[in-house]
């Protein structure tokens, strides 16, 4: 596999408090890699860090073999990193064609063909409907494909995605997953942090698994048995029920 | 009669005040910066400008167009060496370090151009005035209030329809957001703080020219810049500008109930709003 994107030993926090004790994680383009673990294991901040965030050493994230770490968001997003953040976070105050148009406005230059509003608007066509709408009004699937849609118009070579599922009626999660095939088949790579782990693993060809900010377990997510997954999640005190 | 000319003659005022509440609107009400330094700034970019006149020979619309660029560049430094540092959701920082900037300021000023009041010759434009109905109307402020009144226009439209405008109002809801999508924050704050402090070029060249400015004279531009502003309610530049004009009117008619009045009917107008409508005229409640 070629690389995309990696992590070395990487290590970030909170002021005194460490989140995350040494990472190695690795990306190859077009593949699509599920990040899972408990609530407050550090997917979050593993994905904050990756994307200049969180101060990091440079050589704690490399992309094309590069050190990156650290760089400032905006710089990540030139380089071809982009990210849908937890919680969404639009742009309040402002519609959904202007939330879309601030992403496409600062992208990087894209590689495949390039990810246009029509496009978005294509995945999701409600979107288009509601181009003129602020995003506050915006039901809370249709506020995740704006922001889905901001992360894709960032024209990304990676795409982290945090728990884009959460809050969602099951439905609404269906029609937003059966959209990444069409982003990862132009080459973009995908990271999911995904709280279900079953749809996680559907999802994906290879998995990582945190526990309170230390990789646990990785594999090929068709390979990984659900006891291998349990005992990662909870930790080994668990596993042996 | 006797209202209708203290109304016109407000608005006219007001026209004043918008120049100086535009800034604010911008840094205060879109990027969340108390700026205790607003009218101080002011005030040096005036002197510099009167200065400017003397020295050089220059009149009033060249000192104008002197005064827009050098103002920009005090705010883009100001933003980049200072502001940057303090921006975010709690505008408490940004107040106490611009605060010290402020005093620091007002005493260069005293050191510079000692505590005399000085104004701005405008070649006689001071004195025309035209008749519009029963109304003799000063042109030199109805030219302050056409100016204010593009200016307004003009920051509304970059705001709502430019790049530019978007990433500003992006880096305001969600700053951390908006630099995940590529959007460089500082950068974007430094042109706000340029633009902010190159509109009080205009201000400050009127203010030489329609009354006098003294080194201690900022803290008065500060008030009345922060009072429309919290009039027409933050985030707005109509409503600043709206707010600049219902000041100008409730302190020319206090001041035609009694002199001493006026001021203060303002202070009373925006304490009332304050009470009354604390989100501004022009807010929806959040
Ligand atoms: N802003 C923050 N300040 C301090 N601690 C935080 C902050 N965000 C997360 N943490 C802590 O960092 C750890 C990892 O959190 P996070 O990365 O959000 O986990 P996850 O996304 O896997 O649920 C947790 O212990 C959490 O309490
Ligand atoms: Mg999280």
């Amino acid at each position: 596999m070629t690389t995309l994107l990696s992590t070395h030993g990487l290590v970030a926090g909170y002021g005194d408090m460490r989140a995350l004790h040494g990472i190695d994680f690795a990306i190859g383009p077009g593949e699509t890699v599920a990040l899972i673990g408990a609530n407050g294991a550090g997917k979050s901040t593993l994905l904050r860090a990756i994307m200049g965030l969180l101060p990091v050493a440079a050589d704690m994230v490399t992309l094309d073999g590069a050190p990156v770490g650290g760089a400032a968001p905006h710089r990540m997003v030139q380089s071809g990193v982009a990210i849908v953040p937890e919680g969404r976070r639009l742009f309040a105050g402002m519609t959904v064609d202007e939330n879309l148009r601030v992403a496409s406005e600062h992208a990087a230059t894209p590689q495949g063909t390039p990810w246009t509003q029509e496009r978005v608007y294509n995945l999701f066509p409600i979107l288009r409907e509601k181009a003129r709408t602020p995003v506050e009004n915006l039901s809370g699937g249709q506020q995740q494909m704006v922001s889905i849609g901001r992360g894709l118009l960032a024209q990304p070579r990676v795409l982290l995605c945090d728990e884009i599922s959460l809050g969602l009626a099951p439905r609404v999660v269906r029609e937003i997953y059966e959209v990444l095939p069409q982003v990862t088949g132009q080459g973009t790579a995908l990271v999911l942090v995904e709280q279900d782990v079953s749809l996680a693993q559907r999802a994906s060809q290879r998995l990582y698994c945190l526990l309170e900010g230390r990789i646990t377990l990785e594999g090929r997510s068709g390979d990984i048995s659900r006891e291998d997954i349990s005992a990662a999640y909870f930790g080994a005190s668990h596993a042996l029920d | 009669m006797h209202w209708i000319e203290g109304i016109v003659q407000g608005i006219l005022l007001g026209g004043l005040y918008a120049q100086y509440a535009l800034g604010m609107a911008l840094m205060f009400g879109v990027m969340k910066i108390v700026n205790v330094t607003h009218g101080d700034l002011v005030i040096l970019l005036a002197l510099i400008g009167i200065s400017l006149a003397d020295l050089a020979g220059i009149g009033p619309w060249s000192v104008l167009a002197t005064l827009v660029p050098i103002g920009a560049a005090i705010g883009w430094l100001l933003q980049r060496a200072m502001l940057n540092r303090v921006v975010g959701n709690d505008p408490l920082p940004s107040l106490i370090a611009t605060f010290g900037l402020s005093i620091a300021l007002q005493n260069a000023m005293l050191v510079v151009w000692s505590a005399n009041t000085r104004s701005l010759p405008g070649g006689g434009i001071q004195q025309a005035s035209v008749e519009i109905g029963p109304l003799f109307v000063g042109v030199l402020p109805l030219i302050v209030l056409i100016c204010a009144t593009l200016l307004t226009g003009g920051l509304d439209a970059v705001l709502r329809f430019t790049r530019y405008g978007r990433s500003l109002r992006a880096a305001s809801a969600d700053v951390e957001a908006a630099a995940m999508v590529g959007v460089n924050p500082k950068a974007v704050y430094a042109t706000a703080t340029a633009i902010a402090v190159g509109i009080l070029g205009f201000a400050a060249t009127f203010q030489a020219m329609r009354s006098t400015v003294a080194p201690a004279d900022g803290p008065f531009q500060l008030i009345y810049a922060f009072e429309a502003v919290i009039i027409g309610g933050l985030g707005s530049v109509w409503g600043a500008f709206t707010g600049a004009m219902i000041l100008g009117v409730s302190q020319a008619i206090g001041f035609r109930i009694n002199p001493g009045f006026g001021i203060l009917a303002g202070h009373v107008v925006f304490l009332a709003v304050l009470a009354i409508r604390p989100q501004g005229i022009f807010q929806r409640k959040s």
